[in-house]
Order: C-alpha cells, then sequence, then structure tokens
C-alpha cells in the first residue's frame, strides 16, 4: 500500500473516531440503570434523610427552567452543553472537596437526548471527584420530579 | 319587615348572578394552560424585531412551539412546522415559535440556517409559567380560532397525529 494511501486511511479512521465521540458526549451516554445514576427515589431519601449528608445538587440545565422551578436545594450551574457552563461548573468545583457527594441534574429534555449531564460528569470526572451520581429523569424535569409532587422551589 | 324581605331577595339575587357568572365563565378558567382555557396572551418581539402579539391571530388556528436549539427533538420538528406553515397558512394557520435558549445567537443562526417561515420570539420564564410551566421540550399547543386551548403535546409530537388534529381545527370555521 503506498505510504499516502496508509496515511489517509489513518487520518480518516481518526476523524470519524474523533466524530464518533464528540457526537457521544453531546448526548446522554449513560443508559438507564448505569451504575453513574441515581433515581429520583433515592435522591428524595437522601435529601429527606435528616440524619444523612445531603448530597450538593447541581443544576447543569437551561435557565429557564431552572427559573420555574428547580430541585429545592439546587445550585445553578448553566447549560453544561456550553463552554460557559463548564467554566461555571469548574468554578464551582474549585469550591469542593473531591470526595463530596454531588448529585448533577437537568432534565430539559427527554433522557436519551439531553446534552448537557454528560459534558458535567466527564468534566467533575476529570477534575477528581470521585461520588457524581446523575439524576435519572427519563422523560423531562416537569413530568419526573415537579408533577410527581417531590419538593421544589418555583419562580427563581 | 318589609325592609328585611327586600334586603334578603337582594341578597339572594346578588348571590345567583356571582354563582351564575362563575358558572359562565367556568370554561376559561382552570389550570393554566390546560386544554379547553383560554390561551394565554403575550406580547413579545420576534428575532427580527417585529412584534409578535397572540390576540393578532385570533380566527386564525396558531400551533405555537416551545423549542430550543439544543433539544434535539425540537430540531427534528421543526421542518415539519415550517412544511406547515406553507400547506396551512391560506386555511388560516400560524405557527409561532417560542425559544427557550438562554441566548439569541444560537437562535437567530438556527432560524437563518433552517429558513424557518414562522415568527420566533425568546421566551421567558414568566410566559412558561402562564402556559402551565415548560419544564421540558419540546411542548406544542394547538390553539383554536377561538382563542381557546384545543390541544397540548409534552414531548415530541407524532407528526400524523398533529396534522390531523390542526386540519380538523381548520375545517371548524
Amino acid at each position: 500500500m503506498p505510504g499516502e494511501l496508509r496515511t489517509s486511511i489513518i487520518f480518516i479512521a481518526l476523524l470519524l473516531t474523533a466524530c464518533f465521540a464528540t457526537a457521544q458526549t453531546a448526548q446522554s451516554t449513560f443508559p438507564p440503570g448505569s451504575p453513574q445514576l441515581i433515581t429520583t427515589a433515592d435522591l428524595l431519601k437522601a435529601l429527606q434523610d435528616p440524619a444523612g449528608t445531603k448530597p450538593v445538587v447541581l443544576n447543569v440545565g437551561p435557565s429557564l427552567i431552572f427559573m420555574q422551578a428547580h430541585i429545592a436545594g439546587a445550585e445553578f450551574i448553566g447549560a453544561t452543553s456550553s463552554p460557559q457552563g463548564i467554566t461555571s461548573l469548574r468554578n464551582r468545583a474549585k469550591t469542593m472537596q473531591r470526595d463530596v457527594s454531588i448529585v448533577l441534574y437537568c432534565g430539559c429534555c427527554p433522557w436519551e437526548h439531553c446534552p448537557n449531564v454528560a459534558p458535567a460528569y466527564r468534566e467533575l470526572e476529570k477534575l477528581g471527584f470521585k461520588q457524581v451520581k446523575i439524576l435519572y429523569l427519563p422523560n423531562n424535569f416537569g413530568a419526573d420530579w415537579v408533577d410527581k409532587g417531590y419538593p421544589v422551589i418555583r419562580g427563581q | 319587615m318589609r325592609r328585611s324581605w327586600l334586603v334578603l331577595l337582594i341578597v339572594v339575587l346578588a348571590a345567583a348572578y356571582f354563582v351564575n357568572e362563575r358558572h359562565k365563565t367556568s370554561g376559561s378558567t382552570g389550570p393554566k394552560g390546560a386544554v379547553g382555557t383560554a390561551a394565554p396572551e403575550f406580547t413579545l418581539q420576534d428575532i427580527s424585531g417585529s412584534p409578535m402579539n397572540l390576540a393578532n391571530y385570533r380566527g386564525k388556528v396558531v400551533l405555537l412551539d416551545f423549542w430550543a436549539t439544543w433539544c434535539t427533538p425540537c430540531r427534528g420538528e421543526i421542518p415539519h412546522f415550517i412544511d406547515y406553515q406553507n400547506k396551512y397558512a391560506a386555511q388560516g394557520l400560524q405557527v409561532l415559535g417560542i425559544s427557550m435558549d438562554d441566548d439569541a445567537k444560537p437562535v437567530h443562526a438556527f432560524y437563518d440556517e433552517m429558513k424557518m417561515n414562522y415568527p420566533v420570539a425568546m421566551g421567558s420564564s414568566q410566559l412558561a409559567d402562564s402556559y402551565g410551566g415548560v419544564l421540558g421540550l419540546p411542548v406544542t399547543f394547538l390553539i383554536g380560532r377561538d382563542g381557546r386551548i384545543a390541544k397540548k403535546y409534552v414531548g415530541a409530537v407524532d407528526m400524523a397525529v398533529v396534522e390531523q388534529e390542526m386540519t380538523a381545527l381548520l375545517q371548524a370555521k
């Protein structure tokens, strides 16, 4: 095989791998049941346990949904599909111990289409956080949290 | 004695009137953004700077789409809505888009890229709240010619169903 052809094939293969990796991280890559996920029932239990240490709940979704309603006690980070959101997450991470329990959530759209939770998880993993979970919201935040009567703060 | 009866009669008539009025308007109250209620009015500016006032579309069937550029299912629906606007405008359809993006810049780019043929305005949490909350996208409303919400779809819509229900509304004069 001529050297030029071999170089071209390797280049195309690398390009396709990079495109595939980008596509994977742009959407939620954690199938239901993945160990990285926490259910709404388990999060609720953790938040309501008077004896337990409460996790830090970070909203990594768009602001217009957060402003309508968000999990009581959650902090707004911003949509981590954007560079601004990732910067905001990094800034918040600077103030936290690496062993702190963190729950990320979004719920902007159906689980398999969420562009925010996977990049946020990867970023915290890269920064060395060991106890990070993602709240599994199969449909969206409204259907899977608010409509179930779980605690929310509205209008902030 | 006669005066007491008169006062009592006035009180009873006033109560009856109040109950009757409540009953008459009960079709337009109820949970915000619910089917059968009056679609909440809004006055916005679309992304090109033109006014977008829901009241101006009274008498038309309005397909009101809450969407965002980061929402994959929303993006998938938009070519269909463009097609509907082309196909049914003459029969009285108006598609309106409300973007729930945080920033208008990607909305402008997407609008141009898709050659969207209907007005799109930037949403707000207040507007979303007035429609019962938009706590996940997409959310689509069909508003009848009478200004009442006829259908609400949460999540990606089945286009065959939407088109069928929309054309039924268009036929109802």
